[in-house]
């Protein structure tokens, strides 16, 4: 199990491109369970329902939890996403 | 054999048109609640109706693609993940095996509580996916009552006939095939009329009610533009009759057509710019189909509107580029950003308004939020070394505003400039006479800016203090009202007196029976629907200002 603490840095948060952004990357690492802990909560990253539900804003932390086949590969990727302000 | 039906509304394209009535409903599937045994074939029944969601929205998606582009089409992408969320169908399922219920009612259920947590979130902007669930999962409640065999195909000329349309959804409709729009309800600044206006296709907006309730799939229907009248199920008569006025009605357009790349110059060779207003990169083409001389008025407002979220400076550059050099050096006249009142924004999250035509929103939007503006501003500067462009800006009332602008303006050049961008040193900037406080103040506007531009739709509302999304309202409308006309010809005559020039880009630049008023006042361009630059050329080569009135 592999895990990494980032900020939130897109200014309208965890909309729904950014969700859907996150389960697409998600899909490449099937043997891979990824939770995104934030506010006290645990979020499956494959839901894309529950991570706009989680209403995630700009400036949040946001613990990533990767667990199984590729964790570090989708830890990485998922990161990536989070810290390239999901390219906006 | 049908018995002929007339309604009467406000016609807002002229033109005629003779079809099959195709009648836009919003699918509301009634959704009852039946036990079964039979779990695993209700669950089943779940899965394929879905896998055909899937498909449907793969296809819609595609469709998006290639008519409003990457950024705008990413909605069905994500309506198809939420299809696939475990959440959602493991809910559904859950609902069917414990229940012992068929899927249609595991999925409204499903929708409301996935709906009902959006719903209740402090975000307005994930309040309203709310909508985006229910969509989804009407998709799946259809398709799951869908007794095999394929929709029937829509006609392939179709009238279509809806309460009121919303932008987005005019998106599915296959505009080649539309022939002509009838609405129940909503007023000549709809989005529908407005849409039809851009299309040049006739549409009849406010046919009420009983029209919607009595108007078939499939009914003959003839839609007259000109007077506003709708025949349902016509007789052979006025079948007839309407056949004919049609027919002569495209000879006088085919008329029209044999105007182009003649000269807008008066009998007594006064000459007038006869541009075109648009709201979008696709409607380009009927500005250059009409023969245009330039772009008067661009909305940019559709960037913000298509978008799910504020539209980068390289999205907004890449739409303006596009713009400049489709028109090969004609003058194109962009308005910066023009939302709040009728035209909302969720992700800008703007508090309701009490009032919002007199509220928070075009300018005062911009110089409060001056990241936003600096983003279009730069994209703008940027595009302008493709074109002959000009910048004008929505909502002025006063020179304190304008002086902003132009320092906000003059910064921006200058953060290229350090930057190493390269901008055109001729870009103009003008601003719009809308607001009564504008037209009289434009003494001292006309010396500090390049161009007026009059909104009269904009401006006959503030001036007569009437609400123009109100259909109540019409009566009060005049848009003839002196008062109106009064303030158009104090701008000119200050325009002129101050080095600018002076255009009109509201509805009236269109109305052939305030042209020659117009060119009396002195007015430089007028700005219309692309479908009514030659009716309007028409009219001028026609008019003799030597004539003493």
């Amino acid at each position: 199990m592999v895990s990494k603490t980032v900020k939130v840095v897109n200014a309208q948060g965890m909309h729904m491109r950014p969700a859907g952004m996150i389960v697409a990357e998600m899909k490449k690492f099937p043997g891979c369970n990824t939770l995104l802990k934030v506010n006290g909560k645990d979020v499956k990253a494959t839901a894309v329902m529950q991570i706009m539900a989680a209403g995630i804003k700009c400036g949040s932390e946001v613990e990533i939890v990767c667990d199984g086949e590729g964790e570090n590969e989708a830890l990485e990727a998922v990161a990536g996403l989070f810290e390239s302000g999901f390219g906006e | 054999m049908n018995i002929m039906k007339k309604y009467m509304g406000k016609g807002v394209c002229g033109a005629i048109a003779i079809g099959s009535a195709h009648v836009f409903k919003r699918s509301e599937a009634v959704v009852k609640r039946e036990r079964t045994d039979d779990c695993e074939g209700e669950k089943a029944r779940f899965e394929s109706a879905k896998a055909k969601a899937l498909q449907q929205l793969g296809e819609i998606h595609q469709k998006a693609l290639k008519e409003v582009g990457e950024a705008n089409a990413k909605i069905f992408e994500i309506h198809m993940l939420m299809l696939e969320d475990d959440d959602y169908n493991e809910s559904v399922n859950n609902i069917i095996d414990s229940q012992k219920v068929n899927a249609e009612y595991a999925v409204a259920v499903t929708a409301d509580n996935f709906a009902e947590m959006f719903s209740s979130m402090e975000d307005s902007y994930m309040q309203a996916r709310a909508a985006d669930v229910k969509d989804i999962s009407n998709r799946i409640i259809v398709n799951l009552a869908d007794k095999g065999g394929e929709s029937a195909g829509l006609p392939d000329r179709m009238i279509v006939c809806a309460d009121d349309l919303a932008p987005s959804e005019t998106v599915l409709l296959d505009k080649d095939r539309v022939l002509a729009f009838v609405t129940a309800r909503g007023s000549s600044n709809s989005h529908t009329a407005i849409l039809a206006r851009n299309m040049g296709i006739p549409a009849v907006i406010g046919a009420g009610n009983d029209f919607l309730e009595n108007i078939k799939e499939g009914d003959c229907i003839i839609v007259d533009g000109y007077t506003g009248e709708v025949f349902v199920s016509p007789d052979s008569v006025t079948l007839d009759a309407m056949s004919r006025r049609q027919k002569e009605d495209e000879e006088k357009r085919q008329l029209l057509q044999e105007l182009k790349g003649k000269e807008n110059v008066t009998l007594d060779g006064t000459r007038v710019n006869i541009f075109a207003n648009i709201g979008g990169v696709e409607n380009i083409g009927a500005v250059l189909l009409n023969d245009a001389g330039g772009i008067g008025l661009f909305r940019s407002e559709f960037l913000y509107l298509e978008n799910g979220d504020y539209p980068t400076e390289e999205q907004q550059f890449a739409a303006y580029k596009k713009v400049l050099e489709s028109m090969a050096g004609k003058k194109v006249i962009i308005r910066t950003l023009d939302i709040g009142a009728d035209k909302k924004v969720d992700y800008f999250n703007l508090d309701g308004e009490e009032n919002p035509a007199l509220g928070f929103r075009a300018i005062r939007i911009c110089l409060a939020r001056p990241e936003i503006f600096r983003t279009q501003l730069r994209a703008l500067y940027r595009a302008s070394v493709y074109g002959n462009l000009g910048i004008m800006f929505p909502m002025i009332t006063s020179v304190r505003e304008v002086e902003r602008i132009l320092e906000i303006c003059a910064s921006v050049r200058e953060e290229l400039k350090a930057e190493g961008l390269e901008y055109s040193d001729s870009v103009e900037l003008g601003v719009m006479i809308e607001t009564p406080a504008a037209a009289i103040i434009s003494d001292r506007l006309a010396p500090i800016v390049d161009f007026f531009s009059v909104g009269t739709n904009d401006l006959t509302q503030y001036t007569l203090a009437c609400d123009r999304q109100n259909p109540n309202l019409e009566e009060f409308c005049d848009t003839h009202h002196e008062a109106v006309l009064r303030l158009i010809e104090t701008a000119a005559k200050n325009a002129h007196a101050g080095g600018a020039w002076i255009g009109i880009c509201g509805e009236l630049a269109a109305d052939t029976e305030l042209t020659e008023s117009f060119l009396r006042m002195g007015i430089d361009e007028l700005s219309v629907s692309p479908a009514y630059v030659l009716k309007v050329r028409d009219k001028v080569r026609r008019t003799d200002l030597s004539v003493a009135k």
